[in-house]
């Protein structure tokens, strides 16, 4: 291996850090900055720090019924990030959930509306088709980064903001999403009809007691495999071997266009996965506002997680939590997007740590060895450079 | 039947809803050229048009809320420059997650607070303003004229002052351009500051002149649409302002048609600048005209 340097950053950060002491004491102060700053700004717009942080918790965590809340709205988002950990290990960034994620919800939606067989095989067949289309909308990225050249980032983005016009043209059109109108003087809505109970994925345990989905269960197993994956199989090896030195792993064989592509194929598979089970386990009906930023958040859980699947799991947890928390902020008078902002923080105070300790480190040994001294710079007239 | 009042509507809806669209395209040009790959662009413009309308429902100035929301556009690549060219988190990472955060910030703000709606003045220029069809180009809000300084300006500064000269250097090859002596990440981070101040103008432009108030999520991914007019341009300013002039004209197209009487899909039409925007990239994307080392960390020492 070539000198820590080389690594790309993003690399550096799934790496588990060597002055781990460090960076988690660094880590807990800037955690505790963040929830600060989310209560001071409370305090200063004239809400109740005290009144918002215990809506939070009775929202979240305070009995069955906010833990059944919690664990349903963790459970898109562990899905989502663990699609972003196969991403980000190869190094090609995905930003596009959201739009995987609602397309996903929407072809499962077709399947499970159109689809004359057995409930739970139409039940099994949608989210399959949630995730192949969600998988087939971000490996269309994939390809077009391969064959053209063009920028993955930008382009799993712009596919996003197609997805989501496309589903709102479908809730649109009676031939494809749209629900049947009620009577014939009713005005049409834009959602699909309702699934029917038996394509709607089983929960356990029963409402307002503790409520499991399957869809956390089938997450729950799938994060196990891929952690296992990625930190024993083959593959995981070579998906980190792309992103840590693309450079080396082509010399080794890595066929990073396949790999890579595979990787971000897989990662929209995850997003479109989710958007079905949100589908089948929660909403059941397609609308446009289904994604409700999941595709957003899941991947903050997997940049928080530094892309370790096991690690997803808390984070995802963390998430989930404020979001059920966030229902019971308005009736503090604190406008619930509070959350946001406490999440954005959070990510930063996750993130910045170890770059931080990186940083002042090298820092450090640069100060004790100063580069050559540089050569002059360049006198060339800016008036006769041309583009 | 289309007459000329229909084409002049369209051409005068077709500037307004471009104009937000090149103050941020230019910003974000000169910040590509500099070889950062700024996705915060979103944040600014969303930032930018809430500090105006805040400081100019305050003041009761607009011209103090257009300034406002360029320091606020400043503040947020300010804070981009020290994440991503300082301690070099991942920019796309910081970019994401300050559109989360200015997404955040200002909705939760506008939530709780009231503002009167303040619109800048308009500015005719007497005697043109009376050309068929081309006459509304000689009626907008003022601001608008201030694109025909910083267009220029900006062309200026990318290709003809040293200070672009040097940006360019560090966008094709950082690592030479180091060793010459050239700081790259101060560079990279004026850039962002130069990227934020015309971005935080585009978005208070939006408010102030084109709206006269704030929405949650008001720019709604104009952002994006900008970064997709930087690369629809190749990365030159001209072909940057014509992908802006073919978003905008998109949008006016949607608004007008209806009125018009055509029956078309709306969404649909949302979709087709982030399509166009797809294929010219799948068009341009590949000729290599894009600054070498944009959106790639600098590391001193390793080409």
């Amino acid at each position: 291996m070539t000198g820590k340097r080389s690594l790309p950053n993003i690399a550096e950060l799934m790496r588990p850090s060597d002055r781990a002491v460090q960076v988690s004491l660094i880590t807990v102060a800037a955690v505790a900055v963040a929830v600060l700053a989310s209560m001071f700004l409370v305090a200063a717009t004239g809400g109740s720090p005290g009144d918002a942080a215990e809506a939070l918790y009775t929202g979240s965590i305070a009995d069955t019924a906010a833990w059944s809340e919690t664990l349903k709205a963790a459970t898109p988002l562990l899905l989502v990030a663990l699609g972003a950990c196969i991403s980000n290990r190869a190094g090609v960034f995905n930003i596009g959930q959201e739009g995987q994620l609602l397309l996903g919800a929407g072809v499962a939606a077709y399947v499970a509306l159109h689809l004359a067989l057995p409930g739970f095989l139409v039940m099994i067949l949608s989210l399959l088709a949630g995730a192949l289309a969600g998988g087939l909308w971000s490996g269309a990225s994939a390809v077009m980064n391969y064959t053209r050249n063009v920028n993955i980032v930008v382009s799993t983005l712009l596919m996003s903001f197609l997805a989501i016009q496309l589903v709102s043209f479908a809730v649109t059109v009676p031939w494809l999403l749209q629900a049947p109108r009620a009577s014939a003087d009713s005005i049409a809505s834009s959602e699909s009809a309702q699934l029917p109970p038996e394509v709607r994925i089983p929960g356990f345990g029963e409402y307002p007691a503790l409520e499991i989905g399957g869809g956390l269960i089938v997450s729950i197993v799938l994060t196990i495999v891929l952690g296992v994956l990625l930190a024993r199989s083959r593959w995981g090896f070579r998906l980190n071997m792309l992103g840590l030195n693309p450079l080396a792993a082509r010399h080794a064989g890595v066929r990073a266009s396949w790999l890579g592509g595979s990787a971000l194929a897989l990662s929209g598979a995850f997003a479109g996965l989710a958007g079905a089970v949100i589908l089948s386990g929660q909403v059941f009906r397609l609308q446009p506002a289904l994604s409700n930023n999941f595709g957003w958040d899941g991947l903050l859980v997997a940049l928080i997680a530094r892309s370790r699947p096991i690690a997803a799991v808390p984070v995802a947890l963390l998430f989930g939590a404020l979001r059920s928390g966030s229902s019971f902020l308005a009736s503090t008078g604190v406008p619930n997007y509070l959350v946001d902002i406490v999440q954005a923080l959070l990510v930063l105070a996750f993130v910045v740590p170890p770059v931080l300790a990186r940083v002042r480190s090298r820092g450090r040994a640069e100060a004790a060895a100063p580069p050559s001294e540089p050569v002059p710079a360049a006198t060339t007239e800016p008036e006769k450079v041309t583009a | 039947m289309i007459g000329t009042d229909e084409i002049t509507t369209i051409v005068a809806s077709s500037l307004r809803l471009t104009a937000p669209l090149a103050f941020a395209a230019c910003g974000e040009y000169l910040a590509e050229r500099a070889g950062t790959q700024n996705i915060s662009v979103e944040g600014m413009m969303l930032g930018g048009a809430f500090g105006s309308v805040a400081v100019a429902s305050t003041t009761g100035s607009a011209t103090t809320g257009l300034i406002a929301g360029a320091i606020v556009g400043l503040v947020v690549g300010w804070v981009h420059g020290n994440l991503s060219h300082r301690i070099q988190i991942n920019t796309f990472v910081v970019g994401l997650v300050l559109n989360a955060l200015v997404l955040g910030l200002t909705s939760f703000l506008i939530a709780i607070s009231e503002f009167n709606s303040n619109q800048v003045a308009q500015l005719s220029i007497p005697g043109l303003r009376e050309i068929p069809i081309l006459g509304p180009l000689f009626e907008q809000r003022w601001p608008m004229y201030l694109l025909l300084l910083l267009v220029p300006l900006t062309w200026w500064l990318v290709e003809r002052s040293r200070w672009g000269l040097n940006l360019r250097a560090i966008a094709d090859n950082p690592q030479a351009a180091d060793v010459t002596g050239l700081k790259v990440k101060k560079l990279r981070r004026q850039a962002l500051l130069y990227c934020g101040v015309l971005s935080g103008l585009g978005g208070a432009y939006l408010a102030t002149a084109e709206v006269g108030s704030f929405n949650m999520n008001m720019t709604a991914g104009r952002g994006f649409i900008v970064i997709a007019a930087v690369i629809f341009g190749a990365w030159r300013l001209k072909g940057t302002l014509i992908g802006c002039l073919v978003f905008g004209f998109a949008d006016a197209l949607r608004l007008a048609l209806p009125a018009l009487g055509f029956e078309l899909n709306s969404q649909l039409l949302v979709a087709a600048p982030y399509l166009m925007a797809l294929l010219a990239m799948m068009l341009f994307a590949s000729k290599n005209r894009e600054p070498r080392a944009l959106g790639k960390p600098f590391v001193r020492g390793i080409t």
